[in-house]
């Protein structure tokens, strides 16, 4: 059974919802809680939330956020944001996460990938790679988009996976925030390095953008942001697009 | 229901702050614990568990809970086993060496190696929402399968896949490429599900609800 999964992604700052453009120039959006629950009513198959201004605090602060999220809302859920041990990863997985991304503390220090999937599974180990597109190729970022770490994409996709890491979100940094279509290339390239699940973001705006990413693409999901915060689409429509290409796509029930 | 006594299984694996708010949703204040005299009381006992199959077991045999385990299954009282709780019924587990499960159902959880349409292998972990079939006419009869449940989709995340000797204690399966998945087991009053109820949404809570009240 093909299965394509649909994830709402919240980025929040000092717990609120807020949604900024190609990571930068935020703006609010709203209590996190409320559109979590909306989402997961209207289908999102996971929530994946990210403390953007953690590694500027040197700690995720999502934990009361989670905890609350996690007595409400029974669907999947990936943290991420200034997560650099396990302790964090345990500390997080006890409030009800399900996954944790790191991004930042694993270019630092990869070993940590391999330290959190043998204790905790590599299920709940989840690289987070920012990437910009510069003189045709792909440098990974970090700190929310605003340092280099010298690294390539590609690279550091497959090093993730073989480290340990049970599945890549793979955000194209020049594509987000806007809405006008997804780097296609960027996706398949590693989508085709790895064999792990590849949950590509950043630039889904419509409908069709979801059907090019399915049809040319082997990416495992998508993560959705703009385009739901500011409604310019909803689950029901990225639902119909996979139903019509033969995924199976979960009965919403009340 | 707000009377029986559940018990979920305290082994410091699994994400049982996510079982115990499923099952606070439905009314039962369970009690997370690894003590011999409160598992032997419960009406009901719950085994959570992600990660690796060989990490688990050893975790379980070093607290001395695989005896426990199974006098309380003696007792005929409900037993659930969840992903990893669910592979832990099986003899062995094959990750890094081969490891000793709690043997409850014959069979051996080994990688999952399906291969999709086009001869490719299936990414693994397997993550996503996905139905389940019954895996032979009937053999959903007095489980939570046939009891009410809203819909038919559930979480599944999971590298490996438990597999059964005796085909009848495989009572669900999905369909991954070329290959049938083990969803859910089954032997007499212990059930083990492959997928996770607790993040299962509604039709999660139905399956939980259905297994509380057996």
């Amino acid at each position: 059974m093909k299965n394509f999964r649909l994830i709402a992604r919240l980025d929040i700052k000092m717990q609120s919802l807020i949604k900024g453009i190609h990571m930068e120039g935020w703006r609010k959006v709203g209590d996190p809680r409320v559109f979590a629950a909306k989402y997961a009513a209207q289908g999102a198959d996971e929530l994946m939330f990210t403390d953007v201004v953690a590694s500027l605090y040197k700690r995720n602060t999502l934990h009361d956020i989670v905890r609350q999220v996690a007595a409400e809302v029974f669907v999947p859920m990936t943290i991420g944001g200034g997560v650099q041990s396990l302790a964090d990863v345990s500390e997080l997985l006890a409030c009800g996460a399900d996954k944790v991304a790191l991004n930042t503390a694993a270019t630092g220090r990869p070993e940590l990938i391999t330290e959190i999937s043998t204790t905790f599974g590599s299920q709940a180990c989840v690289v987070a790679i920012e990437t910009i597109r510069h003189d045709g190729e792909w440098l990974v970022m970090t700190d929310n988009g605003r340092n280099h770490t010298g690294r390539k994409a590609l690279e550091w996709a497959r090093e993730a996976t073989e480290r340990g890491a049970g599945e890549i979100v793979l955000t194209a940094i020049h594509k987000e925030g806007v809405g006008r279509g997804m780097d296609l290339d960027l996706i398949g390239q590693v989508c085709d390095a790895v064999r792990v699940p590849v949950v590509a973001a950043g630039g889904l705006g419509t409908a069709d953008h979801l059907a090019q990413l399915v049809n040319e693409t082997s990416a495992s999901a998508v993560a959705v942001a703009q385009a739901l915060h500011w409604d310019r689409l909803t689950f029901a429509d990225l639902r119909q697009t996979l139903a019509e290409r033969g995924y199976f796509t979960r009965p919403i029930v009340a | 229901m707000t009377t029986l006594k559940v018990v979920v299984i305290d082994y410091g694996i699994g994400n049982v702050y996510s079982v115990l708010r499923a099952l606070d949703r439905l009314g039962v204040q369970a009690d997370l614990t690894s003590d011999r005299s409160r598992i032997m009381a419960a009406d009901r006992v719950i085994l959570p568990g992600v990660g690796a199959f060989g990490r688990a077991a050893d975790t379980l045999r070093k607290m001395n809970l695989q005896g426990v385990i199974h006098d309380y299954i003696a007792t005929g009282k409900p037993f659930l086993g969840i992903c990893v709780g669910m592979q832990l019924l099986m003899e062995t587990g094959e990750e890094f060496g081969t490891h000793q499960g709690l043997g409850i159902i014959p069979g051996t959880v080994r990688k999952i190696t399906a291969r999709d349409e086009v001869g490719q292998p299936c990414r693994i972990p397997l993550i996503g929402w996905l139905p389940v079939e019954e895996s032979m006419p009937g053999i959903w009869a007095e489980t939570p399968f046939q009891r009410n449940l809203r819909t038919n989709a559930f979480y599944f995340v999971h590298s490996f896949q438990a597999e059964v000797v005796d085909p009848s204690h495989c009572i669900a399966f999905h369909q991954l490429g070329d290959s049938r998945i083990t969803a859910a087991v089954r032997r007499d009053n212990v059930l083990g599900v492959q997928f996770h109820p607790e993040r299962s949404g509604a039709v999660g809570q139905d399956f939980l609800a259905a297994f509380l009240s057996m």
